[in-house]
C-alpha cells in the first residue's frame, strides 16, 4: 500500500502544473479557506435544509394549525390542550414508555451476552457472529411479515409450539395483553446482532493484561467480569444505551415493525407515539397536532438522555 | 487463558462445549424465521400452515406469479435506482465534507463540525411531518427527487470519513500542495484513491440501508409507478392477505440480494459496524 500511495501523489504532483497558483488575486491561505467552504457546502446546506429546518419545525409546528395545503395558522397551545384530553395519546405515551423501559435493558443484556458468548476469535465464533448479525440485512417490512406468519393464531409455527408446551388459546399478535411483548421480542431478535458487534468492538479494546493480572491474583471469571469488563466497557455501554434509547423512542425500526405487524393494534396496545404521530398526520391530515405530539417525543428523548448522562457520568471512565 | 483456579482442564472443556451449544441454539433461532420464509416461497398454498419445514414439491410458481402478475420488477428497479443514486451522491458529498473537516483550515470549521454532529441523533420519525411539508412545498412529492434528495444527508458517514482522513499521514498530500495543485485535484487524485477501503464499506452500508428503508418512501410516494420494493411488498400484504406463499416469495426476492451481499462482504460490513461504535 505505501508504494502505491507514493506513486499516486507524485503522479498528481508532476502531471499537474501549478495552474491554481496562477489564479489571480488569491493567496494560498485564501484558496484553502475558499476550498474548505466549497467542499463542505453541499452536505452542510443539505443537512440544514433536510434535517435542521425540519427539526426546528418539529418543535414549533405544534403551536400552529396546519391544513392540507400547508398553510400555518397560529393557535397557541390548542394542540397541546387537545392532547391532554386525548385518551389515545395517553395510551400511546404509556406504550412508548413501556417499550423504552423494556427494550433498552433487553438490548443491552442480549447484545452483551452474545458478545461474551462469541468474543474469542476462532472460526466457529466468526460463523456464529455472522449468523447473529444476518437479520440486519433484511428489511423490517420483510421481518415483520415473516414473524406475522410465524405467530398466526393456532396454525402459526409459534402458536403450535406454544400449544405443544400446553399453552393454548394465546393470540400472540391479536390480544392486547400479548401483542406488545411479541413485538418487543421480534425487535430484540432483530437488533441484538447489531449491539453484539458494538460490544465486541468494545471488548477487544480491553487490554488482555488486565485479565491476566486478575487471574494471577486469583480472580475467577465472574469477578473479572464485574471488576474489569464492565467498568472498562463504560464508553461502549454509554454508546449502546444512547442509541438504543433513541431507537426505542423514535427509531424507524419501531415504526416499520409496528406498521407491518399490528398497525398499532389491537386496541392501540402497540401504538407507540411515533406511530400515532404518523397516523394523525397522514391519515387525518392533522399536521399541527401530529407535530405537537412529535415535540413530546423529543422531550421524552431529551429527558431520558439526561437521566442516562447522570447515571453514567457521560460514559467517562471512573478510576476511583 | 484457562480458568484454572476453579476448574480443572476437563471442566473447562465441558464449559466451552456448553457455551458452543448455547451459541448453536441461538444461531438456529436466528436463522429459523429466514429459513421458513425461503421454504414457504417454494410451497403450495395448502402447505403454508403445515408444521413441516421442507416443501413437498418445491416449485418456482410463486416467484413467477409475483414477478409477472404484480409490477414487482418495476418496484425492484425503483429500489435499485434510488438506493444507488443516494449511495453515489452521498459518498461524493461526504468524502468532500470529511476531507474539508479533517484537513482544510477555515474559520468556523469546529462550529460547522459540531452543527453537523448534532444532527446525529435526529431520527426520521421525529421530523417526518415537517419534512413531508417541506418536500411538498418544494414540489418533490411523488418524484424520484423526493425519494432521493432528503435521504442523502446524514452525519454518520461524514463523521466516519472525517475520522478516517484524520488518521491518514499528511505527507501524502503535501507534495501536491507544494506543487500548487488545486484542492479539487488533491481531493480527486490523492484523497479519493486513498479512501477506497472505507468508501467501499460505506457504499455497502448506504445501499443496504436505503434498499431496506420504508418509512420515507411510504410517506413521499403515492404513485404506484414510483413505489420502492418495501412499499410494494407492504401493500401486497393487504391485497393478498391470505396468500402467504406469494408474500413470502416476494419477501425472498427482496431479502435475498442483501443476504448474498452479506455472505460476500460480511467481513467488511461487520468491521465497519464494529468501529462505528468507538467514539
Amino acid at each position: 500500500m505505501p508504494a502505491s500511495h507514493a506513486s499516486i501523489s507524485t503522479a498528481a504532483a508532476t502531471s499537474d502544473p501549478p495552474i491554481a497558483a496562477r489564479r489571480a488575486g488569491l493567496t494560498n491561505r485564501q484558496r484553502e479557506v475558499l476550498a474548505g467552504y466549497l467542499f463542505i457546502a453541499p452536505d452542510f446546506i443539505g443537512l440544514f435544509v433536510f434535517v435542521g429546518i425540519p427539526m426546528v419545525l418539529a418543535l414549533t409546528m405544534g403551536f400552529f394549525d396546519v391544513n392540507g395545503f400547508g398553510q400555518f395558522n397560529f393557535v397557541g397551545l390548542a394542540n397541546y390542550q387537545k392532547m391532554l384530553g386525548d385518551t389515545v395519546f395517553w395510551q400511546c405515551l404509556r406504550v412508548t414508555l413501556l417499550y423504552m423501559v423494556l427494550l433498552v435493558p433487553s438490548l443491552y443484556v442480549s447484545g452483551l451476552g452474545l458478545a461474551l458468548l462469541v468474543q474469542r476469535s476462532n472460526r466457529f465464533n466468526t460463523v456464529m457472529r455472522s449468523i447473529f448479525f444476518a437479520p440486519q440485512m433484511v428489511s423490517l417490512v420483510v421481518i415483520g411479515l415473516v414473524w406475522q406468519l410465524l405467530s398466526a393464531d393456532k396454525v402459526g409455527v409459534l402458536s403450535r409450539g406454544l400449544a405443544a408446551l400446553g399453552i393454548t388459546g394465546v393470540s400472540l399478535l391479536g390480544s392486547p395483553g400479548f401483542a406488545l411483548y411479541t413485538t418487543l421480542l421480534v425487535t430484540v431478535w432483530f437488533l441484538m446482532g447489531f449491539y453484539m458487534l458494538i460490544f465486541i468492538g468494545g471488548l477487544q479494546d480491553i487490554p488482555r493484561e488486565y485479565y491476566e493480572a486478575a487471574e494471577i491474583d486469583g480472580a475467577g471469571r465472574v469477578q473479572s467480569f464485574w471488576h474489569i469488563t464492565l467498568p472498562l466497557l463504560r464508553p461502549t455501554s454509554f454508546f449502546v444505551l444512547l442509541i438504543s434509547l433513541v431507537a426505542s423512542v423514535a427509531g424507524s425500526q419501531a415504526f416499520d415493525l409496528i406498521y407491518v405487524m399490528t398497525k398499532g393494534g389491537p386496541a392501540n396496545s402497540t401504538s407507540v407515539l411515533i406511530f400515532y404521530v404518523y397516523q394523525q398526520a397522514f391519515q387525518y391530515s392533522a399536521f399541527g397536532y401530529a407535530a405537537a405530539m412529535a415535540s413530546i417525543v423529543v422531550v421524552i428523548l431529551m429527558l431520558a438522555t439526561a437521566v442516562l448522562f447522570l447515571m453514567t457520568r457521560g460514559g467517562r471512565f471512573n478510576y476511583e | 487463558m484457562s480458568s484454572a483456579v476453579f476448574f480443572s482442564r476437563r471442566q473447562v472443556d465441558i464449559v466451552r462445549i456448553v457455551w458452543m451449544l448455547v451459541a448453536l441454539v441461538l444461531a438456529a433461532m436466528t436463522v429459523f424465521p429466514l429459513l421458513w420464509m425461503l421454504m414457504i416461497s417454494f410451497k403450495a398454498q395448502a402447505e403454508v400452515f403445515q408444521p413441516v419445514l421442507l416443501p413437498k414439491a418445491p416449485s418456482l410458481k410463486n416467484f413467477i406469479y409475483v414477478l409477472t402478475e404484480v409490477p414487482f420488477v418495476r418496484y425492484l428497479f425503483n429500489s435499485f435506482v434510488v438506493s444507488a443514486a443516494i449511495t453515489i451522491i452521498a459518498l461524493w458529498f461526504h468524502t468532500m465534507a470529511g476531507y474539508a473537516l479533517a484537513r482544510l483550515r477555515f474559520p468556523g470549521r469546529e462550529a460547522i463540525f459540531l452543527a453537523i454532529f448534532s444532527t446525529f441523533l435526529v431520527s426520521l420519525p421525529v421530523i417526518i411531518v415537517p419534512l413531508f411539508i417541506l418536500v411538498r412545498a418544494m414540489g418533490m412529492l411523488d418524484s424520484y427527487a423526493g425519494l432521493i434528495v432528503p435521504a442523502i444527508f446524514n452525519a454518520f458517514g461524514i463523521f466516519l470519513l472525517r475520522q478516517y482522513y484524520l488518521s491518514l499521514p499528511r505527507e501524502l498530500e503535501e507534495a501536491a500542495i507544494i506543487d500548487g495543485a488545486s484542492y479539487w485535484r488533491i481531493y480527486w487524485s490523492v484523497i479519493l484513491p486513498l479512501s477506497r477501503p472505507i468508501v467501499a464499506s460505506l457504499a455497502i452500508l448506504f445501499f443496504l440501508a436505503n434498499w431496506n428503508s420504508f418509512l420515507w418512501p411510504l410517506t413521499v410516494t403515492s404513485n404506484q409507478d414510483l413505489w420502492v420494493v418495501q412499499v410494494g411488498i407492504a401493500s401486497f400484504r393487504s391485497q393478498y392477505a391470505s396468500s402467504w406463499q406469494y408474500i413470502m416469495a416476494a419477501s425472498t426476492i427482496v431479502a435475498a440480494p442483501m443476504l448474498l451481499i452479506f455472505i460476500v462482504f460480511q467481513k467488511q460490513i461487520m468491521e465497519s459496524i464494529k468501529t462505528s461504535g468507538l467514539k
